[in-house]
């Protein structure tokens, strides 16, 4: 159906449209709106949309977080929310759960980004060097990885770190006995369950993370190295250049723009992780596992709702990712009010 | 040595590195669709079994009648396809009008727009998820999939309206202005002209917007209490119970829900990574 659009609107937009133009050429009305007020009118509805489904309940989620906002206040004929000042937070601040959710949100993201930003880099200069036909069959292949929706990812890697018919644990009882302990400290795999502790829960979920978002960085640094004129390497080879100082002098620099704002991405992305954390650590039980988002979603939203304490935890998390990210988007911001 | 051997070699060894990566891409969803056609005995062992040796189509048929959580997969699909469409329908047109703004004009607030379009996309879903709830629920639109739509364009828009001002910056502004000096009205020109050539990115960007109403799981899960209005991610919940989980079933679902973001994720992959970079590469 998609297809179908595509493809009538662009037969249109070629051949049709100044052909009609010609034959019924409209008179030159004066429209009634100034230029000036153009952009503005076509922001408008956009805005609107934006205001009220992104920043309104932005602003009434600072203000929950201030509140106590329980069972009363969401029945029909909600009571007053009590004013609370900073006690959510000072509560929030003071529960188990904070540092062990922080911790798990921030070694996730770090621990996350880099290994798909190395991942992601090393498979775009590799498609780079690669044929023409290679290329396309690795393009294709990590489209699969890319495109499987988040939910089915974390089933997928559910099922493969199963403990009993699960390959990865097949996999490692094959390696040598021996390699086996010195690296990991065991050589019988049979039966090794992932999925309860926290610790190994997120190396499942590293692992399905990396795998689903690598394949975007790779495609987009392709594409960044596409651009870059070949006279420079050549000028590089000419000199003697030894692959890793062109790596350094000449693709990383000119890269600089395409990997901050993947990284920028990858932060947002990973940081707020949440599909895949509630598939693979089994929903909102096991506490240990939370992260930021995850426990932000449980204490609103599982008996007795906690509302504003989970919006507490809310502001926590989007306040620590603005921090992070703002110093990049200054840089985008830059790029693109030069680019137009 | 001599020079062209060490080619060889050093062609091949790279070959080598795209097949680990292939397989390191693909084998995941091969192992998802091989599954999914599996009897339950080459299912339920500790051996590898690489394929179906006796495939099957027990699981996607029962899935398809049977189904989960008391309706068949054919409803969650409508649904999340319901849902999906409702959201690129809606989204198309803000998305148009807003990116055509910050493109074509100059003026105060731009840049202010564009960090906001970057800055709300900050914002944890399950963050705003609370505000919302409430929200749709004070509408009366909870456990409709109305209310999944509107909330859906909310968060697609603000990607969809930063993907598509590339596109429409990419049109020559000289085919407006001739259009303008031919006589047409600002309408006419959008139309007739601008429209047309946007239209491929129109389409990519709506179908990067299909691709995330369609996979959202968290809305889905907080908007939606009847079983008959789950949209598949929430469906796929429902496979696993407390004791087991039935593995051949959610695999068949998994792979339904897959092969439609496939399809789309090929038709549209290239125009997509030039949306998402844009801005950062100068050209």
């Amino acid at each position: 159906m998609m297809a179908q659009t595509s493809t009538v609107a662009r037969g249109g937009g070629n051949s049709s449209a100044p052909a009609r133009r010609r034959s019924h050429r409209p008179p030159r009305r004066p429209s009634g709106l100034p230029n000036w007020a153009v952009p503005y009118v076509l922001l408008v509805p956009g805005l609107l949309v934006i205001a009220i489904l992104l920043l309104y309940p932005l602003y009434q989620m600072v203000d929950m977080s201030f509140h106590k906002v329980g069972l009363r206040q969401i029945r029909p004929n909600p009571q007053p929310a009590e004013f609370l000042g900073m006690q959510n937070y000072s509560d929030v601040f003071s529960s188990d759960l904070f540092w062990t959710s922080l911790r798990n949100t921030v070694v996730f993201a770090v621990v996350t980004v880099a290994l798909t930003l190395i991942l992601g880099t090393l498979v775009g200069l590799l498609l780079n060097k690669l044929g023409r036909k290679m290329s396309t069959f690795l393009v294709v292949g990590i489209m699969a990885a890319w495109a499987t929706p988040p939910t089915a990812t974390a089933i997928i890697w559910k099922w493969l770190f199963d403990s009993d018919a699960g390959v990865v644990n097949w996999a490692l009882n094959l390696l040598p006995d021996g390699l086996s302990t010195l690296v990991f400290g065991r050589s019988d795999w049979s039966g090794q369950p992932w999925l309860n502790a926290p610790s190994t829960i997120y190396v499942v979920l590293v692992i399905a993370v990396v795998w689903a978002s690598f394949p975007f960085i790779a495609v987009s640094v392709l594409a960044g190295l596409k651009s870059i004129p070949s006279e420079l390497y050549e000028a590089a080879r000419v000199d003697g250049s030894t692959p890793a100082a062109t790596f350094r002098k000449i693709t990383f620099p000119l890269l600089k723009p395409v990997f901050s704002v993947l990284l920028v991405l990858s932060i947002i992305w990973d940081f707020k992780v949440f599909t895949q954390l509630y598939v693979l650590a089994g929903g909102t039980t096991n506490r240990e596992a939370f992260n930021l988002s995850l426990w932000a979603y449980t204490e609103a939203f599982s008996a007795p709702p906690k509302m504003g304490f989970g919006a507490a935890i809310a502001v926590i998390l989007t306040v620590i990712m603005l921090v992070i990210t703002a110093v990049y988007v200054r840089q985008i911001v830059r790029t693109e009010a030069d680019v137009r | 040595m001599n020079p062209r051997s060490v080619k060889w070699l050093k062609a091949s060894g790279l070959n080598a590195a795209a097949v680990v990566v292939f397989l390191f891409a693909v084998f995941p969803v091969y192992w998802m669709v091989a599954t999914a056609f599996k009897p339950n005995d080459e299912i339920f062992t500790t051996r590898f079994i690489p394929f179906p040796l006796a495939p099957t189509m027990d699981h996607v048929s029962r899935v398809l009648t049977k189904g989960v959580a008391g309706h068949s997969i054919w409803q969650y699909l409508f649904n999340s396809a319901v849902v999906a469409l409702g959201t690129v329908l809606i989204g198309a047109v803000f998305a148009l009008l807003a990116a055509t703004a910050v493109s074509r004009f100059r003026f105060r607030f731009r840049t202010s727009f564009l960090i906001l379009l970057l800055i709300v996309q900050m914002v944890p879903a399950e963050a705003l998820l609370i505000p919302l709830f409430l929200m749709v629920k004070r509408l009366g639109l909870y456990d409709q999939l109305l209310g999944l739509i509107i909330v859906n364009v909310g968060f697609t828009l603000p990607f969809a309206i930063w993907m598509l001002r590339t596109f429409v910056a990419a049109v020559p502004k000289e085919l407006e202005e001739a259009a303008a000096i031919d006589g047409a009205g600002r309408f006419i020109t959008f139309w007739r002209v601008l429209f047309p050539l946007v239209a491929p990115g129109l389409v990519a960007t709506s179908i990067f917007s299909f691709i995330t109403a369609w996979n959202e799981l968290v809305f889905a899960l907080t908007l939606i209490n009847d079983q008959g209005t789950y949209t598949m991610p929430v469906a796929l919940q429902f496979f696993t119970s407390q004791r087991s989980t039935d593995w051949g079933g959610i695999m068949a679902a998994s792979t339904l829900m897959t092969i439609p973001v496939i399809v789309f994720f090929l038709l549209v992959q290239r125009r997509m990574v030039s949306g998402l970079v844009a801005g950062a590469v100068k050209g």
